[in-house]
């Protein structure tokens, strides 16, 4: 009998489980997923409950009803891993032995990284929507807003789901406008890039998406830290930017054990082959979803085609054959837009985001542009989340991108 | 893929300008890149630099800014104040490396 043990039951950990458990045998394989609680939530719900779009009972669901009754689920704090010695220790001193081991503990916000950001306004007028107490904080407080300056801003890249807080100023435009405050409202979108966005077409996109909605930009910002009492973040080249109301992206970060097991990079992602998401340092160790130093986006849609990708070669591996299929770095993003439409990015390691459509079996979605269709796919996709990709049931969208459709510049 | 002659050399470089071929770089071409962006060279700036060239020797890539802060041990904002306003692509343009690729 070989164990694989998985460190997180989110959307990575869950969906690598669920397909391992139907394709190897159970009396050859065991296999463990370990996560501290049993809160599945649907994490991009954070960004559509404080405008009222999703209702919060709709994003968290029981974890352990999304996995396979033939996996074992185990909840409790990762203390180490001990790679030599193929252990993993959790914090009540159980100790637990694997074959293979897979991390897929994701990432999180880490607003303790950054002076002042932690202080006594935290929740108040300073606020992150990538938690669930986060998002239902920042719901309130966007309904108590009368007026003033509401800053958007991002820590330092990588962060999860890249395009969630250029949304989230287009939907706050969309919002305030509808409550009829919207000039009222002064938006600013303060990003630590040159642009909107890290690639140049999408940035070029999305950069007039937001000036077309009156939304200033301001680039270039590293953030030092926050002054709460003047209400104004401060950057290491000495800018000021003064706010009301603040919503953050804290330096997003891997699990501290990753760190502690002298497994992580120095934001405690694991260094991965980019197209086989094995360890660089332990033939034994995979790291899936954010968990991982992936160069591409810290996405649910990287999750589930790089999970897909892994499950066949962790097949070829458990009978001792060579893996042979790569990861060729594919996201796909749907993009809100406001106004009841939304945009589609899709892109991997080599090919950035362009513009043209996408090709899907219901019919083509436009890429770059907003459009109807795209938001109602977005609308569409969490109960996709719970009902088809969780489950590990097969989904009409291949792993490897497609080039069709797509303009080359 | 453009070249460009640098300091009487023909040198490999991508549409912004970084070298595409790190082995093409040596201390005097980093001199000629830092005047091209107005940076003057002290002992101070070669700090970060010869991380940044170290680093890449094991990484392949290029070190973001946390990293020449956490790993290589110079703090951000002594960063800012040698190479103002864009460390991070500056730093790179001058080690002769692409700008780093945490930006995804």
């Amino acid at each position: 009998m070989r164990t694989l043990v998985i460190l997180g039951g989110g959307t990575a950990g869950t969906m690598a489980a669920n397909k391992l458990r139907a394709r190897l045998a159970p009396e050859e394989w065991r296999i463990v997923v370990v996560d501290k609680n049993d809160d599945h939530d649907y994490q991009p719900g954070y960004l559509f409950v404080p405008f009222g779009i999703n209702k919060i009972k709709q994003i968290r669901k029981s974890r352990q009803s999304f996995i396979d009754e033939g996996v074992e689920l185990l909840y409790g704090d990762i203390e180490r891993v001990d790679p030599e010695a193929r252990t993993v220790l959790l914090a009540d001193e159980r100790e637990l032995s694997y074959d293979y081991l897979v991390i897929a503990t994701g990432t999180t916000p880490r607003p303790d990284q950054t002076p002042g950001m932690l202080g006594s306004e935290w929740r108040r007028s300073v606020h992150e929507f990538y938690s669930y107490e986060g998002m239902i904080a920042l719901k309130r407080a966007m309904k108590d807003f009368a007026g003033g300056r509401l800053v958007m801003h991002i820590t330092e890249l990588p962060i999860k789901c890249p395009v969630a807080p250029m949304e989230f100023v287009m939907l706050a435009d969309d919002y305030f406008t509808k409550r009829g405050l919207r000039d009222q409202v002064e938006i600013v979108y303060v990003t630590p890039l040159d642009g909107a966005f890290t690639k140049p077409v999408a940035s070029r996109e999305l950069g007039s998406h937001l000036s077309k909605r009156g939304i200033k930009v301001e680039t270039d910002f590293m953030i030092e830290s926050v002054d709460q009492e003047r209400k104004v973040i401060v950057s290491y080249d000495e800018r000021e930017i003064g706010y009301d109301l603040l919503v953050t992206v804290p330096l997003n970060m891997g699990a501290d054990y990753v760190a502690t097991s002298g497994l992580g990079d120095e934001l405690n992602y694991v260094p991965v082959d980019k197209h086989t998401m094995q360890s660089t340092a332990y033939e034994t160790i995979f790291a899936l979803g954010d968990a991982s130093n992936l160069p591409t986006s810290k996405a649910g849609s990287v999750a589930h085609f790089s999970v897909d990708v892994f499950v066949e070669n962790f097949l070829q591996l458990a009978e001792g054959r060579p893996m042979t299929h790569s990861f060729d770095g594919h996201a796909n993003c749907f993009v809100e837009s406001g106004k009841g439409k939304a945009l589609l990015l899709d892109f991997n390691y080599e090919t950035e985001p362009l513009t043209g459509h996408f090709p899907f079996s219901v019919g083509p979605m436009s890429l770059l542009k907003p459009s109807r269709t795209n938001h109602l796919g977005k609308l569409a996709f969490r109960h996709v989340y719970w009902n088809v990709l969780l489950p590990g049931r097969p989904m009409p969208l291949p792993a490897e991108m497609s080039m069709t459709g797509k303009h080359v510049e | 893929m453009p070249t460009t002659t640098i300091a009487g050399r023909e040198i490999d470089v991508d549409a912004e300008g970084f070298l595409t071929k790190p082995e093409q770089w040596d201390e005097e071409l980093a001199q000629t890149l830092a005047t091209n962006i107005g940076i003057e060279l002290t002992e101070a700036h070669w700090v970060p630099i010869h991380f940044l060239r170290k680093d890449f020797e094991t990484q392949k890539e290029t070190a973001t800014l946390r990293r020449v802060s956490t790993v290589g041990g110079i703090p951000v904002k002594e960063l800012f104040a040698l190479f103002p306003g864009k460390p991070a692509k500056k730093m790179s343009y001058i080690a002769g490396l692409q700008k780093p690729k945490g930006c995804v």
